[in-house]
């Protein structure tokens, strides 16, 4: 026993620290290379057919073409041999080749006079005579993105983003006329909203982790975004937390709740423009007055999750902040919706959606962590009728107003 | 193809957040606003070009083809539809003491992968490494031999449509004491019977599962010629077959002579008044029907060859598997004439040809008058 331990202190005290790391490491890596290199020994050729997995991760139309971006998903190499547009074969270019490599992608562009309205199913048949089905439910032009495309997903980002959450915000007078009691209901009804929002984002991230390939992570992608954004935000509030310590100050201050808030909601925002704007860009959005009155209704709760905290300074007392505050709290909360849209309507990847949407998930998560404290009544209890309530209400404003958008 | 979108469970309107949600992610909260096309539609929507309503696509590509891309490596495949077309394998013939002919085949079963379309590999199960197998040719009355050598790694007969005794049936189950039945691998049995009745006929693989023996190429075109023959004429062997590639029981190429839209890359080139035979067979498997249609032109049918007297005068015949008939029809006018299944989802995905009559070029009004004045009810009229 002690010999083994004089032992290891020998040889460790033989040899640098940064040696005793590497020198495994080296190891690893010639006994992983040396593997490669050999082809596995011992284990054989592979049994059974090549498996061929490829996701279609973008469907475009234009005129006379339908364009498909291919990713192959799976261990092997896929070659694309020739694509049928509702059982009629169609010429088509492959941008990258026929061939597409492990995790690869190539883009079919493929010539057919699609009608406006009408559904496609298309089969991309590979060489080994496997099909690859992709289903066009309407086929609608796919808009081009240039300057006045990104105008108008900005517009839409602000209708449905900017606006809303700032109109909420005006409500920041009347919070300031409630009492102390109210306070707790106010904070339990926003903790109830950001639920709502958390569960929305984190089933929207799995549906679209679903069509995503698998070896990017699929949905494990929308767990680890929200771990990530959990943890990060945390750190971040760790760090801020010890400087006001240092500085003297309590408890967190409502203005740096609120805050927290903006930037959870913005992350939401974020993963909602990206659906607007995909969804717009394949056509399957129909962009309406009622939509847009829908949006406004629904999103302007999110703008009074944001003041609330604003109410609920630790002091009881009504902060008065800047407009200018204000005004990039909105911006913080609405603004990346503008940023979504864009991305979905003109680079949309599933794996990036999911990983989008499960960020939002983890920042509201933080955010009701954060928020929770505030509820809290005079016996530290963060469950009481009147919070319960706060939560309920939220919850169901937020159903109710989504029905709204539920044409 | 027609189940194809049922055997993957996915109907056309259903799926906004299905594999389309590629393309448009449903959020749960956006839900109602992706569940398509409200009364705002039109807004969203009229960015659509006029020409997205036109036929944009169909300039350099007048029809459904292969011809944007390679073709198909023929001689890796060992067979080329042209040349199989006139392919006619008589077999080696020799006469009895008693003056009657004996004619003899051999016919090997192989596994062997073929190129059913540019690209597309299929794991055939072939007759004398060909798909369709050789079209064997005798005359009314022979005594037939067909020495049967299974070289594939399952199980096949071979199965003769005729009259003959049921050991020389090629059916599973009858006659495998006697080593005829269901022949095993490296297996090998004699079929013998009499060419009768005359007509056009076929064989295949009768080993279950029936479907998917026939639908990896085990089956031919069997021509029995009436005693006194048939006036001469340019003949050629079409078997209409499909390829279900994915396995889903539903095929993904159709065609004429296995290799998809081969006679749109090279037309069957004929000459112009001359009388030309076609032996029709049908074998499609997963569909019930098949179908001929030829364009600017009628043809005599002949349903199974077993009369010499048509039946129709017509320019489209529909038939089921196992159904077949011979066509005679003489081409008036120079030019391109297509033919194709008259199941057009089939057409689309394969079953499409030319003939090339005579120069092309040649077809301009002038001559298809002049031509026209050569008919026998047009004369003079021009």
């Amino acid at each position: 026993m002690e010999a083994g331990a004089r032992a290891e202190r020998d040889l460790g005290g033989r040899l640098p620290a940064w040696a005793l790391g590497a020198i495994p490491l080296a190891l690893i890596v010639v006994a992983i290379g040396g593997f490669a290199l050999l082809g596995g020994p011992g284990l054989g050729e592979r049994t059974g057919p090549p498996v061929e997995e490829v996701t279609v991760e973008r469907t475009l139309l234009r005129p006379g073409e339908i364009e498909l971006t291919l990713r192959n998903d799976g261990p092997d190499p896929v070659q694309v041999a020739q694509v049928a547009v509702n059982d009629a074969y169609a010429p088509f270019v492959a941008s990258a080749g026929n061939e597409i490599e492990r995790l690869g992608s190539t883009t079919l562009t493929v010539s057919y006079p699609w009608i406006e309205g009408e559904a496609y199913e298309i089969f991309v048949l590979t060489s080994t005579g496997g099909t690859i089905p992709v289903s066009i439910p309407v086929a609608a032009e796919t808009p081009e993105a240039d300057a006045g495309f990104y105008g108008l997903m900005a517009l839409l980002g602000i209708y449905v983003g900017v606006i809303p959450v700032s109109l909420g915000m005006l409500w920041l007078p009347f919070l300031g006329r409630l009492g102390r009691r109210w306070m707790s209901t106010l904070i339990a009804f926003t903790v109830g909203l950001l639920a709502f929002l958390g569960i929305d984002a984190g089933l929207a991230g799995l549906e679209i982790a679903a069509a995503a390939p698998a070896a990017f992570g699929g949905a494990s992608l929308v767990f680890a975004g929200a771990l990530v954004a959990y943890l990060v935000l945390a750190g971040i509030d760790a760090h801020l937390e010890r400087r006001r310590a240092n500085a003297g100050s309590g408890a967190s201050s409502g203005a740096y709740l609120a805050l927290l808030v903006a930037i959870g909601i913005g992350l939401h925002n974020l993963g909602e423009g990206l659906a607007i704007g995909s969804a717009y860009a394949t056509g399957a959005l129909a962009l309406g007055a009622f939509l847009v009155v829908g949006f406004a209704i629904h999103n302007t709760t999110e703008g009074l999750a944001i003041v609330a905290p604003l109410r609920g300074g630790a002091d009881g007392e009504a902060e008065r902040p800047a407009f200018s505050r204000l005004l990039a709290l909105g911006l913080i909360a609405g603004a990346p919706a503008i940023l979504g849209a864009w991305i979905g309507a003109s680079a949309f990847n599933p794996s990036l959606a999911a990983a989008l949407f499960g960020i939002g998930v983890g920042a509201i998560a933080r955010v009701i962590v954060q928020l929770a404290p505030a509820m809290r009544d005079e016996d530290g209890r963060l469950l009481y009728p009147s919070t319960v309530a706060g939560m309920l209400g939220g919850i169901a404003v937020l159903y109710l107003t989504g029905l709204l958008v539920s044409v | 193809m027609s189940e194809n979108g049922t055997s993957h469970g996915i109907s056309r309107r259903r799926l906004l957040g299905g594999a389309a949600a590629a393309a448009a992610p449903a959020a749960i909260g956006l839900s109602g606003l992706l569940s398509g096309r409200g009364p705002g539609a039109d807004s969203a929507v009229a960015s659509g070009t006029p020409a997205a309503n036109g036929h944009a696509g169909h300039g350099e590509f007048p029809h459904a083809t292969f011809a944007a891309g390679p073709s198909v490596d023929h001689r890796a495949n060992g067979f080329h539809p042209t040349e199989l077309l006139r392919d006619f394998d008589y077999g080696t013939t020799r006469r009895l003491a008693s003056g009657r002919v004996v004619r003899e085949w051999e016919i090997v079963a192989h596994d062997k992968e073929i190129e059913v379309a540019p690209g597309v590999k299929y794991e055939a199960w072939t007759y004398n490494g060909r798909v369709p197998g050789p079209t064997l040719r005798a005359r009314e009355g022979e005594l037939l031999r067909i020495r049967f050598v299974n070289a594939s790694e399952h199980p096949h007969t071979m199965h003769f449509h005729g009259i003959h005794p049921a050991l020389m049936d090629g059916m599973p189950g009858i006659g495998e004491r006697r080593g005829g039945g269901q022949i095993e691998r490296g297996e090998a049995f004699t079929y013998e019977f009499d060419a009768t009745p005359f007509g056009l006929h076929l064989y295949h693989c009768h080993v279950a599962p029936l479907a998917a023996h026939i639908a990896r190429g085990l089956y031919g075109a069997f021509i029995i010629d009436p005693k006194d023959g048939r006036p001469e004429a340019d003949e050629m062997v079409m078997v209409m077959n499909g390829f279900d590639t994915n396995f889903d029981l539903a095929n993904e190429v159709y065609a004429v002579n296995t290799v998809g839209f081969h006679y749109i890359n090279e037309p069957i080139e004929v000459d112009r008044g001359g009388l030309v035979r076609v032996y029709l067979v049908n074998i499609l498997e997963y569909d019930p029907l098949n179908s001929f249609h030829i364009h600017g032109n009628f043809f005599q049918h002949y349903p199974t060859g077993t009369s010499l007297q048509p039946s129709e005068f017509t320019d489209t015949i529909v038939q089921g598997q196992g159904q077949r008939g011979i066509l005679e029809l003489e081409f008036p006018f120079d030019g391109d004439y297509m033919f194709h299944a008259h199941v057009s989802e089939f057409a689309e995905l394969g079953w499409t040809g030319f003939f090339r009559v005579g120069d092309p070029s040649r077809l301009t009004p002038a001559a298809a008058a002049a031509a026209y004045c050569e008919l026998p009810w047009g004369g003079g009229k021009a």
